[in-house]
């Protein structure tokens, strides 16, 4: 049998509240630490404790991070879920099992290895609570992988001294039950697999972090001084992960005061409603939520549309609705999140793919909300936001200042003849605005969505209405040049694929799948909307174009055809919405297929 | 709708207030509600509160949510910022406010619909945040702009202008303020603008959250003989428990008092809150029998008005929270951004 070195997925199915994710977790590190490239996902239910959860990891010498279909390595520590976990193994895969009990005969299968390690009846005599024995089953499992896989030892088990510093009398034990686990593979299976991990240098300075966390670390970067929050899922980790840093971050030296403030708010259209408020008095301010919160928030959203107040939204998005599957992931929140809100209401929204975009928009949606006046939404999701990704490291530029907008100060206010809030000064559509308490007697005025005019003055005048609105529309023109471009790579194709945020994951390996078959694609992952006109250049430029996404009613091509006028017919979806992420395999079968039903001849030709 | 400017030409004889302003100087434009609308009774008493406070015009926060009561922070204090949000939602909003600036005094202005219905959950979650500020119900048990549906407020049995009964339980802001946990709660009516504005002084000067419940005829939908919220009804059925009057500290102001004991409060401020019991069987630092008290009281068809409780230590969410005694809005990137050499030390525990 061939060996094969870092390139599998493996599996790990467990019960939820049992303890594994830390174990799971550490193998996932042991790997990322031996230069291996990894890429974790954790598929959870909505609950607490009892129910089946898997934790997957793509191990990928040629880094590729996006979702492969089929398993390796299962670890099957889930009895409910054994037949499924079974059946998911590719043939020639690897059942890792706790055969303390016999393996019932219908679960078998002929194409597969049967790895046994009696792991119940080996920790019976180590430890008599039932309760650790269980917690160190995850542990002893970690140690037997380590033997069967080739994992450096002295990686894992620094790894257990560090994540039990300070509670030393753990540690021990920990070792133990990973030495169990290791001397019975060696002792008694055929050590190592032909699947085998290897030392690489393969991360270069990577980092591996969620991207609600570096989200989070964004928005402090960025200046943030008010989180406003409700707690939902996927997103809550990103005001918990603001509250963490910023108290380590945030803290006045002499005072030992709070150079923040965070409020768990009653519910999303509070939490909105806190961050207009501290936006419209002069603070940077956020919230993050997911699809319900969206919904929840949507009036408010309208509200700053028109009344023109910065804000910053994570939608970490979810499955919809609000009592469907919160644990898995989906970009299916685009088009409520662009078109929030009753009246004609467009939001500027950012579409991170990776925890350094995460961090990077973070802290540029904070400087365009305030720029631009308006609410911003960073457009993550579940499989970027709660699980570990690979990802540049995070900078920042010291010599950077935040960009606070057309804010007029008490000086500038005394040599104006006349303050207009509403006024387009600059032809780009965005106002001059004044922060409440500036001035003794210039530049108060009356917060409304409409039915004021350049002045802030009441009034319910048609022409001033439109004449407000097309400004809006101005303004909307400003947004499109000043949001990040779109990144493109061309090779002279009459085909471009088109996606966007997490879909950009498998899309190397998708690529490469489908120029084995002849199919050459040119490539844009949009990274904002409004479309900068590099998307619309890119779309006239090829014949056909593929947009990818991870939902069903094709969102981003809804927004391409309608806000570009283009023609749908152009626009080929590749869609997938089943919550897991879209894996390579499921965009070079679409694309192969539609090729091949469309009789497409291969397109291997480049233009001259 | 008119709009009409008000002149800006001044009265010679008007008097000055400490920072040398006149009560024009509180001023908004021309009211847009009904005439005779309790609402701008309301505003008038903010203003003189103000003015007599001798605050800077300049420094207020003004926030409201949807309705004729909304409405009413344009008619005052026009060198101040307001914001007209979304129906029921002001206390979100007036907590952003504060959060960004807390050198702001800060005003919302709410209706019962606005309050008690929509708004009721923020309602309760504002009280419970203590965020310092004055909140004004101005509360007429109808819903004014949409021409007279009841609100929950309205009293079981009273009738609409139509004549229909309301056959619903009402909600009791005071009562609900001082069950969660309002450091200052009193009740008044528009038309006895000696005991509101005094309760405004005061309320402004409370640190913590203030409520005021502000019974406020509608002229238009609910001035009638079977409203319980009509001029007439409320005049003839309010007992007022205590009369404030708020001095400043180096100032002794001998008002025209109603007979009764006195009893000085010392305010966050140095300054001094009196109050007047005229039952002295209240104590208006005790929040239970102060529930107790309201609700008595209501049972026998009765509206107390005056400051039903006050509680001077009371702390605000900034305090509870720790936060910068500086405004936030006020800090700067050097200050804010930890820099790119604590960024380098944060990757490394992400290896």
């Amino acid at each position: 049998m061939t060996v094969s070195y870092n390139d599998f997925v493996i599996r790990f199915a467990n019960v939820n509240g049992s303890g594994s994710a830390s174990a799971n977790g550490m193998f996932a590190k042991a790997l990322f630490r031996m230069g291996v490239p990894v890429a974790t996902r954790n598929i959870f239910p909505s609950n607490i404790q009892g129910l089946p959860t898997w934790f997957e990891v793509r191990v990928s010498e040629k880094g590729y991070l996006g979702r492969r279909e089929g398993v390796d390595i299962m670890v099957a520590m889930n009895a409910e879920t054994y037949a499924e976990d079974v059946a998911s193994l590719k043939p020639g895969g690897f059942l890792v099992y706790d055969n303390s009990k016999p393996l019932a005969e219908s679960l078998r299968r002929s194409d597969i290895h049967e790895i046994g390690i009696p792991l119940s009846s080996l920790l019976l005599p180590e430890f008599s609570d039932i309760k650790q024995r269980g917690l160190f089953k995850n542990v002893t499992y970690l140690g037997a992988l380590a033997a069967l896989l080739n994992i450096e030892f002295e990686v894992i088990t620094g790894m257990v001294a560090t994540q039990y510093k300070g509670k030393d009398a753990l540690i021990q034990p920990n070792i133990n039950a990973l030495e169990i686990g290791r001397r019975y593979a060696e002792e008694y299976l055929q050590c190592p697999l032909p699947l085998q991990v290897k030392r690489t240098d393969q991360i270069g300075d990577r980092i591996m972090i969620d991207g609600n966390t570096a989200g989070a670390l964004g928005a402090l970067y960025g200046g943030a001084t008010v989180c406003a929050w409700y707690p939902i899922t996927p997103s809550t980790s990103v005001a918990e992960a603001f509250e963490k840093y910023a108290n380590q971050l945030r803290i006045d030296k002499d005072s030992g005061e709070r150079k923040f403030a965070i409020v768990q708010a009653e519910d999303e259209l509070a939490a909105i409603g806190i961050v207009i408020g501290a936006a419209w008095n002069g603070a940077r301010s956020f919230t993050a939520t997911s699809g319900p919160g969206i919904s929840l928030m949507s009036e408010f959203l309208g509200l700053a549309y028109f009344a023109e107040i910065p804000a910053v939204i994570f939608d970490v998005q979810r499955s919809g609705p609000s009592t469907g599957m919160p644990t898995r992931t989906q970009q299916s929140d685009l088009l409520s999140a662009a078109y929030a809100s009753h009246g004609d209401t467009k939001h500027v929204l950012l579409l991170p793919a990776t925890p350094r975009e995460c961090f990077d928009f973070g802290a540029d949606a904070l400087d365009l909300a305030d720029r631009l006046q308006t609410p911003v939404l960073v457009m993550s999701d579940l499989e970027l936001g709660m699980n570990d990704n690979l990802s540049a490291p995070l900078t920042w530029d010291d010599d950077r200042q935040y960009d606070r907008g057309k804010v007029l100060d008490a000086k500038t206010l005394d040599e104006l003849p006349r303050f207009g809030r509403y006024l387009d000064v600059d032809g780009d559509g965005i106002g001059y605005r004044t922060y409440p308490g500036t001035h003794p007697e210039k530049g108060a005025f009356f917060t409304r969505g409409t039915s004021r005019d350049e002045y802030a003055a009441y009034t319910e005048s048609p022409e001033v209405y439109e004449r407000n609105m097309e400004r809006l529309t101005r303004k909307w023109e400003t947004a499109a040049q000043l949001v990040p471009s779109a990144e493109i790579e061309t090779s002279g194709q009459r085909a471009g694929i088109l996606f966007y945020g997490t879909t950009a994951l498998p899309m190397a390996e998708a690529l490469d799948m489908l120029g084995e078959e002849g199919i050459h694609l040119d490539t844009i992952r949009v990274r904002a909307f409004p479309f900068g006109k590099e998307v619309y250049e890119f779309i006239a430029s090829h014949d056909l174009i593929f947009v990818v996404e991870q939902n069903r009613d094709a969102q981003m091509k809804m927004l391409l055809t309608t806000e570009g006028g283009l023609d749908p017919a152009r626009l080929i979806s590749i869609l997938y919405f089943g919550g897991l992420s879209i894996s390579a395999d499921t965009i070079q079968a679409q694309v192969s297929e539609y090729c091949t039903e469309n009789k497409l001849p291969r397109l291997t030709e480049v233009k001259s | 709708m008119t709009f009409v400017a008000k002149p800006k030409v001044h009265h010679p004889k008007l008097p000055l207030n400490e920072i040398g302003l006149t009560r024009r100087d509180y001023e908004g434009p021309v009211s847009t509600l009904c005439a005779g609308c309790g609402h701008d009774s309301v505003s008038a008493a903010i203003i003189a509160a103000c003015a007599e406070l001798s605050l800077p015009p300049h420094r207020f926060a003004k926030v409201s949510g949807i309705g004729c009561s909304s409405k009413t922070p344009s008619y005052f204090l026009s060198k101040s910022h307001g914001f007209n949000s979304v129906h029921g939602r002001m206390p979100s909003v007036a907590t952003g406010a504060n959060l960004a600036n807390r050198d702001l005094y800060c005003i919302g202005v709410s209706g019962d619909g606005d309050s008690a219905s929509i708004g009721l959950g923020q309602f309760a979650h504002i009280v419970r945040r203590r965020i310092n500020m004055l909140y004004i119900v101005d509360n007429n048990g109808t819903y004014g702009l949409t021409k007279g549906q009841f609100s929950a407020t309205n009293d079981k049995g009273s009738t609409s202008k139509k004549g229909a009964p309301n056959l619903y339980e009402p909600i009791d802001l005071v009562s609900m303020a001082l069950q969660i946990g309002a450091s200052f709660v009193g009740r008044s009516f528009s038309g006895d603008k000696k005991q509101l504005v005094p309760l405004i002084k005061a309320a402004l000067m409370h640190k913590g959250f203030a409520f005021l419940d502000v019974i406020s005829p509608c002229v238009a939908f609910n001035n009638h003989n079977g409203s319980t919220k009509s001029y007439d009804y409320v005049r003839d059925h309010s007992g007022s428990v205590v009369v404030t009057d708020y001095h400043l500290p180096h100032e002794e102001i001998t008002a025209d008092y109603a007979p009764g004991t006195t009893e000085d409060v010392q305010m966050p401020d140095g300054s001094t809150l009196r109050l007047s019991k005229l039952d002295d069987s209240f104590d208006p630092h005790d929040r239970v029998s102060a529930l107790t008290y309201v609700q008595r009281r209501q049972a026998e068809g009765e509206v107390v008005t005056g400051l039903l409780y006050v509680d001077p230590e009371a702390s605000d969410c900034h305090e509870v929270m720790g936060t910068v005694k500086r405004p936030l809005n006020e800090f700067e990137a050097a200050e804010l951004c930890p820099g790119n050499d604590v960024l380098a030390g944060i990757n490394e525990s992400f290896r």
